[in-house]
């Protein structure tokens, strides 16, 4: 009886101490997260410039506003495109990287320092650096075009391919990161096995796509999940690269959000757009986790 | 005769692993190309006059040393004072940040108690939060709490968005800590508070470390909050210094491109006197979300 009143006692001061460490985390997480998501859900049936406390209650107007928009569509499926091209493009050079300076070891040093370099840059200074390194005028790919005596080349000012150097661009940043993150996948694998391969008269080629590979294949199916999760919710390089232009070429779920909340100061439809970007990303997220899992249950 | 035709197949094996050698090489070089040129175009155009960006393409070298833009913004004071938000900023934000997500993983990765796995639940599931869908309301409460258009004003935004990945993976390395260390403390009569203290915390450097690097590149390039949640220049932070002086500048790229460089190069140093622990650190966030 005493013994487990005592006892009782102990998870009780168990209890005490976990909340006071635990208090300062959840007090700013529920007011700065939590409290904002709910905030933005509530914002979202009303109408309401921001500055003024008059907000008017309009029930379903902004959702429905939401399902109809079609420049929210257009963003909408460029942030999709930036999904998949990503992943296409990202996966396989970040893996060749990451295979060569795993085969070359120590000595290919120099090629994993100038590789790495592009993640050194912030996004919003990579958005910048290419706004002008790709421009019309004086940028690269224009004087690489002059020196064979063609005309300039406008990727930025082309509604029909300024998307598609976006994600030129993002790729141009983010392979770095992939690159490493295969290299540790790599590292991770038993280097015994490379030896035993040897010895059995493997060459180094049939080692990497009989044994390497298959072995890093979880390690790309986080890489996936990482790629497809942040595609959908880029919005630095775009915003100050292009600002969503020319026209709404460009425009993602992010950017399009932000104009019309903090640019037209219309937040209470600003609030359907991130709340309807909310539940977008939240369901994909999801069903590519499950996918990926269930995979991983089969193999 | 056999001798011969093996001989011959493996020197035609061995033209063909040259041959494939030197494909690899050429496509290594060539990606070089990729990720440099346009760093290489970053820090010459810094270089250059701004009649020769407007008259000459980008491979046109600078005609003579021209340091006048890299002088220009070293010796503006407002270049100075976004440097120091940016450094006010960061060193606040991760001092708090730190300690309160240690805090939090401590019980999380030591006690036992009723609430454990939903609370661990929910700060995973926070990690996956856009940062967008919280805007509105952050952008509205920071202007209630009167800290609008003043450097206070990013750091709670940073903290919190910071917090949820920072605890996961200090309640992981927590977990790996052994515990025998902690029950020869509890049998010399320290509690639990003062165990943490004195046990935990100085355990978890290695994890602690690797958390300030991560989050400090992060907060160091911060843009959306600083954006929405400043107006006036001497209260932006370094990101914010790219977006103004362009505003300035749009036309001069050279005069940019030197900003941009300057921008650049902090990470550049920290990368050279200490490349494997900051790309160490800047993986750190690559954990399955």
């Amino acid at each position: 009886m005493k013994r487990a009143s005592l006892s009782l006692k102990r998870q009780r001061s168990i209890a005490v101490c976990a909340a006071v460490f635990l208090i300062p985390v959840l007090i700013l997480m529920t007011a700065y997260i939590l409290y904002p998501i709910i905030a933005t859900f509530r914002n979202s049936f009303t109408q309401w410039n921001g500055i003024s406390s008059a907000r008017k209650m309009i029930g379903l107007y902004n959702w429905n506003k939401l399902i109809h928009d079609k420049k929210f569509w257009t963003a909408f499926l460029n942030n999709v495109k930036v999904m998949f091209l990503s992943l296409i493009v990202q996966m396989p050079i970040g893996i060749l990287l990451a295979t060569f300076l795993d085969a070359g070891g120590k000595k290919f040093n120099v090629f994993k320092v100038i590789w790495f370099l592009p993640l050194l840059m912030s996004s919003v200074a990579v958005g910048y650096l290419f706004h002008y390194a790709l421009a019309t005028n004086g940028g690269l790919f224009s004087s690489i075009s002059n020196l064979f005596g063609g005309k300039n080349i406008d990727l930025l000012g082309n509604q029909r391919v300024a998307l598609y150097a976006v994600i030129g661009v993002i790729c141009w940043q983010f392979i770095p990161f992939y690159m490493v993150y295969y290299m540790a996948g790599y590292s991770s694998i038993d280097e015994t096995l490379y030896e035993a391969a040897i010895v059995d008269g493997a060459t180094r080629g049939q080692y990497i796509r009989k044994i390497a590979l298959p072995l890093l294949v979880p390690t790309i199916r986080n890489a996936i999940v990482l790629s497809i999760t942040g595609s959908l919710k880029y919005f630095d390089l775009v915003y100050v690269m292009t600002g969503g232009g020319p026209g709404e070429s460009t425009e993602l779920m992010a950017t399009y959000m932000y104009k019309e909340s903090f640019s037209k100061y219309n937040m209470g439809y600003g609030s359907a757009v991130a709340a309807g970007m909310f539940i977008l990303i939240t369901v994909i997220a999801a069903v590519v986790m499950r996918l990926m899992n269930r995979k991983g249950g089969e193999i | 005769m056999s001798q011969k035709k093996q001989t011959d197949s493996l020197k035609k094996s061995k033209r063909k692993s040259l041959g494939a050698w030197i494909v690899v090489m050429i496509l290594a070089i060539f990606w070089i190309l990729v990720a440099f040129v346009p760093f290489l175009f970053m820090v010459v155009t810094g270089f250059k006059q701004k009649i020769e960006t407007i008259m000459y393409g980008a491979f046109h070298m600078p005609e003579k040393f021209f340091p006048d833009n890299y002088i220009s913004i070293v010796t503006d004071p407002q270049f100075w004072n976004y440097f120091k938000n940016s450094v006010i900023v960061l060193i606040i934000s991760l001092v708090i940040l730190l300690f309160i997500s240690a805090c939090a993983a401590y019980p999380l990765s030591r006690f036992n108690f009723k609430m454990r796995t939903p609370i661990y639940f929910m700060i995973v599931a926070a990690m996956s939060v856009p940062m967008h869908v919280t805007l509105i309301p952050v952008f509205q409460m920071t202007i209630g709490m009167g800290l609008y258009d003043t450097i206070w004003a990013m750091i709670p935004p940073n903290v919190a968005f910071a917090t949820p990945i920072s605890v996961f993976i200090l309640t992981g390395f927590m977990d790996s800590i052994p515990r025998e260390l902690e029950e020869a403390a509890d049998i010399d009569g320290c509690g639990r508070y003062k165990r943490f203290f004195q046990v935990i915390l100085p355990l978890s450097k290695p994890g602690l470390s690797t958390l300030a690097i991560y989050n400090g590149v992060n907060i160091w390039n911060e843009f959306i909050f600083a954006f929405t949640l400043t107006q006036s220049e001497e209260n932006r932070t370094l990101p914010l210094a790219l977006w103004n002086y362009q505003g300035q500048y749009s036309t001069n790229t050279a005069m940019i491109m030197a900003c941009l460089t300057l921008s650049v190069l902090p990470m550049i140093i920290l990368f050279i006197f200490m490349q494997d622990k900051l790309v160490k650190g800047m993986m750190a966030g690559a954990v399955k979300g």
